[in-house]
């Protein structure tokens, strides 16, 4: 118990009555009248110039209302990314361009009557192209006489584009080459990481039309309703103040809509056809059109002494952002920032060159560049430990970061710029290992000598951090109004998407005010109605929104004090807000209801109850987590069977402990995913070979392991009621843990992922000729 | 275009709809105002569009809408009774089974057609029925825990309810 009447409490989520009885919530549930289908033309040439592009046979197909391409709308270098401004990503993507840089990138848009007339607007395009030389190889983008991706003179912020750089880190605390040189033990290893995909269960879609004021109004599936808005006035030249960004139920997002996707293409052929149009991504254009995780080559160095202490780290990252550099600097900065802190080693080294290829377009998601450097990470101090007959878990206990502890790499790595020092505040992380460890048997398992059968089992842990928001960056703004009835209308700029941030926004504001949660209605994300938020990205809504809700709501209680002080003739100190009224502290207990309050104020002081506010925070307070997994590998096949994964998190407060273990387990499936089957794959002109989920492998009901998860709950200072954040770490660990898992069981390590039943087979075969040489 | 007459039941109400021959099941339903079932792919892989087809669970997206022609067809729009909702919808709700909500009219409707054939279904048949529903929010734990709690297996085998506080 904490002394909370809502916070802390499993309450069902506020959207949950809609949600279950199919009510059309999300973007694509409405027919407007007049409304036209959007569709893009998609490059079928990895690296090109439209040479010619001639659209008269579609413009004059009966049902088509417009035709875009290039000639036709304003250039404005931009960034997708969906960023506060000014966006730390490369200025290097157009609306339309008379260059194609990956299979997918837009080469028109039409709008028609009906899906089929546009698909078939889209065949009578007639376009003529000069074919480049695809770049389709990450190692291949720097080396001399590779084609220049971003040839075009007017993009601005990329790193260096003769050599196709869009983004470079260099940083470093301490001396790493000094710490290495103190080291008992150097181990450097190489690791390989692919193309994931977001793969939420509704593809992205916006509606557009014009309202009665001829103001562009944008319905749309985005986890940056704000972001948004601001980037399509700046890319249609409109100002503002003519776009309404409305952000209905979300379905699912995990970074791949923290981006201005169809928006601006939706709006220029709204404007264009002057009628409503929808656009909305297949399934099979969402995995290739849409967005995806960073590919990375890590080069991972530590330096241990003897008794484990770890001393020097030093990560060398080269990545691919694909075409356009979304996020580039941004996700590449969080695998060295927020990973390699993980340890106390006084020397740290982060050095990294974000690339562009002629592929699809990387971006946010989940996790944001810590799936990667974890991997690398924890896998390599897995082998480390191993060699100095160390149990990882001990490792880890002599040398995570703990409370009182200051994190200097993140001071160094910001958004895109120079950051702020972490001070931890708060930290479970020794009880996540130490119940994560129990729930799986580790002392017994991990002691346990490995089969000799063709199946075998072996269990192997991981630790991890992220962050809660952008310290210095992320801001929230929140707005009360009390209404007639005592309840109070919440109106916040944070998007959900599906996570239950509408849900724990509303637990604060009702903690705060006394009430219970059916007094407390919330809209979210509409940018004519809401104050404005960031959006949904880096973990920020519960500590960021909801810092500014217990702000917001903390100043109306004040209000209601004041009112109900007259009621109740005592001084608002002597009053305290609880159970739907407000009643004296002293012992007569005399109370006034809120609806009492309301009526008063409204008729008889004629005076609205209602105020807002806003909040940042200069520090992102870092949940913790330690995943521990146990794995059947069988050493016929290389198949890798996961049979438990113990998840334990510390969130700071989990507002509401359900749907924070929702959110865990959520995102272990995901890590499950990239760890084992989840791959985007390429063919070599660049062109997707499983863009569909029969062929892109993501874990179903029937495919899971037994789960474990557990909430180590801590007080954070500077959260709402000790809250950090939960919904990103989980997705960090399962890969290393696997990993190591593996390892434990047949003795080999893998160090790419994901982890495939052939190269499974493949290191156990070398690993056998290597024993019968 | 040529159009057809279709004559089907829908949630217990009788409709005569005009189609084209091609049309999706999926697509006419939308069309009709049935928003509650989704399009996740269109191609019969992720669930999101299940609807319930004399009592047999379809992808809607992998059915002609002329052969559902004097069928009876149930979406998430007629479960609950009025505002009484049906034991699986507030199963979702307390297990928190629910996160973006976007799978969830397929996952309740293919539970139901499973607990409809087999009220006893157990942990392992649940798993099964559900491995047509892609979700990507909840890791499945949930799913399956709230469909046990209105199988008479589950009922019978884990009864603590989830919900209320610490």
């Amino acid at each position: 118990m904490n002394g909370h009447q809502v916070v802390g409490d499993n309450v069902r989520r506020v959207d949950g009555v809609k949600l279950v009885t199919g009510a059309p919530a999300f973007t694509d549930d409405v027919h407007i009248h007049g409304m036209l289908y959007g569709k893009i033309l998609a490059s079928p040439h990895a690296h090109a110039r439209i040479v010619r592009i001639d659209t008269s046979k579609a413009r004059a197909l009966p049902g088509v209302h417009a035709v875009l391409t290039y000639r036709d709308v304003p250039r404005v270098p931009h960034t997708t990314a969906g960023q506060a401004w000014p966006e730390p990503s490369p200025y290097d993507t157009y609306l339309l361009d008379s260059k194609v840089r990956f299979v997918g990138d837009r080469v028109a848009a039409v709008a028609a009557e009906t899906r089929s007339i546009a698909e078939r607007a889209i065949r009578l395009i007639e376009v003529e192209y000069d074919v480049l030389p695809p770049v389709l190889e990450i190692e291949d983008a720097m080396a001399p006489g590779a084609p220049v991706i971003h040839d075009e003179p007017d993009s601005t912020k990329i790193y260096d584009r003769t050599r196709n750089i869009a983004g470079h880190l260099l940083r470093e605390i301490g001396n790493a080459d000094e710490g290495f040189r103190e080291a008992d033990l150097i181990l450097e290893r190489e690791f390989r990481t692919h193309r994931q995909q977001h793969a939420m269960m509704e593809p992205h879609v916006t509606i557009c039309w014009l309202d009665t004021d001829n103001r562009l109004v944008i319905r749309t599936s985005t986890q940056v309703p704000y972001h948004c808005r601001r980037q399509v006035a700046m890319i249609l030249e409109l100002p503002v103040s003519r776009v309404h960004v409305i952000k209905p139920r979300i379905g699912g997002g995990f970074g791949g809509k923290q981006e201005m996707l169809l928006e601006d293409i939706c709006g220029a052929l709204t404007l264009a056809a002057r009628r409503p149009v929808k656009i909305e991504y297949t399934r099979e254009e969402e995995f290739y059109m849409a967005r995806s995780r960073h590919p990375q080559i890590l080069r991972m160095k530590m330096g241990v002494k003897r008794d484990g202490t770890v001393l020097a780290s030093h990560l060398r990252v080269l990545a691919t952002t694909g075409a356009y550099g979304s996020h580039s600097t941004t996700v590449q900065g969080n695998t060295g920032s927020k990973v390699l802190p993980l340890y106390r080693a006084p020397h740290m080294r982060f050095e990294c060159d974000v690339v562009y290829t002629t592929m699809p377009v990387a971006g946010a998601f989940r996790g944001y560049g810590c799936p990667q450097g974890f991997f690398a990470q924890e896998t390599l101090v897995d082998e480390i430990a191993g060699q100095l007959g160390i149990d990882p878990v001990d490792f880890h206990h002599a040398n995570i970061i703990r409370l009182g502890d200051i994190d200097r790499l993140s001071a160094q790595l910001g958004e895109g710029k120079e950051g702020l020092p972490r001070v931890i505040r708060s930290c479970g992380l020794p009880q996540c290992i130490d119940r994560a460890a129990a729930a799986i048997d580790w002392p017994k398992k991990h002691a346990a000598r490995p089969g000799r059968g063709r199946l075998r089992r072996g269990v192997g842990m991981a630790c991890t951090m992220q962050g809660s928001g952008i310290a210095g960056l992320d801001w929230a703004s929140a707005f009360m109004k009390m209404n007639e009835d005592g309840s109070f209308y919440l109106q916040v700029g944070a998007s959900d998407v599906g996570a239950g941030a509408d849900t724990v926004l509303s637990q604060i504001a009702a903690e705060t005010l006394g009430v219970t949660l059916d007094k407390v209605i919330i809209t979210s994300g509409d940018t004519d109605i809401t104050p404005f938020d960031v959006g949904a990205y880096a973990s920020s809504t519960t500590i960021i929104s909801g810092g500014a809700v217990k702000k917001a709501a903390a100043k109306v209680r004040a209000q209601v004090l004041e009112v109900a002080s007259k009621l109740l003739d005592q001084p608002p100190d002597k009053l305290e807000c609880g159970d739907n009224q407000v009643f004296t502290k002293c012992e007569c207990r005399r109370s006034v209801s809120m609806g009492e309050i309301a009526l008063h104020s409204l008729y008889r002081e004629k005076f609205q109850i209602m105020d807002g506010a806003s909040h940042f925070n200069t520090d992102s307070p870092p949940p913790f987590c330690a995943t521990f997994a146990e794995v059947e590998v069988d050493t016929e096949t290389g198949q890798v069977r996961v049979l438990h994964l113990a998840t334990a998190v510390d969130p700071g407060t989990a507002i509401n402990p359900q749907l924070a273990e929702g959110q865990v387990e959520g995102a272990v499936t995901q890590g499950m995913g990239y760890a084992l089957t989840e791959e985007l794959l390429l063919d070599g002109a660049g062109r997707p070979r499983n863009a569909n989920f029969m062929d892109y492998k993501i874990f179903s009901a029937k495919d899971m392991p037994k789960l474990t998860t557990i909430l180590v709950e801590t007080e954070e200072p500077l959260g709402p009621y000790g809250a950090k954040s939960i919904s990103e770490v989980p997705i960090n660990g399962p890969a290393p843990a696997i990993a190591n898992a593996i390892y434990h069981a047949v003795g080999v390590r893998i160090r790419k992922l994901p982890i495939r039943p052939e190269d499974v087979l493949k290191v156990l075969r070398e690993k056998r000729t290597e024993t019968a040489e | 275009m040529k159009t057809m007459r279709l004559r089907l039941t829908v949630n217990g109400h009788e409709k005569h709809w005009e189609i084209a021959p091609g049309d999706l099941l999926l697509d006419v339903l939308r069309r009709e105002g049935y928003f509650g079932v989704k399009r996740g792919c269109e191609s019969g892989e992720c669930g999101a569009c299940t609807v319930l087809l004399n009592g047999r669970s379809v992808n809607s997206c992998m059915v002609f809408a002329a052969h559902a022609e004097g069928s009876e067809v149930l979406t998430i729009e007629g479960l609950a009774d009025g505002n009484r909702l049906d034991p699986l919808q507030e199963a979702f709700l307390d297990r928190g089974a629910v996160q973006c909500g976007f799978c969830t009219p397929g996952m309740i409707l293919g539970a139901k057609a499973l607990l409809d054939r087999h009220p006893d279904a157990g942990e392992a048949q649940v798993r099964e029925a559900m491995a047509g529903h892609l979700c990507r929010c909840t890791g499945y734990r949930k799913v399956v825990e709230a469909v046990l709690d209105v199988s008479t297996h589950g009922r019978k085998n884990h009864n603590h309810r989830a919900g209320g506080k610490r």
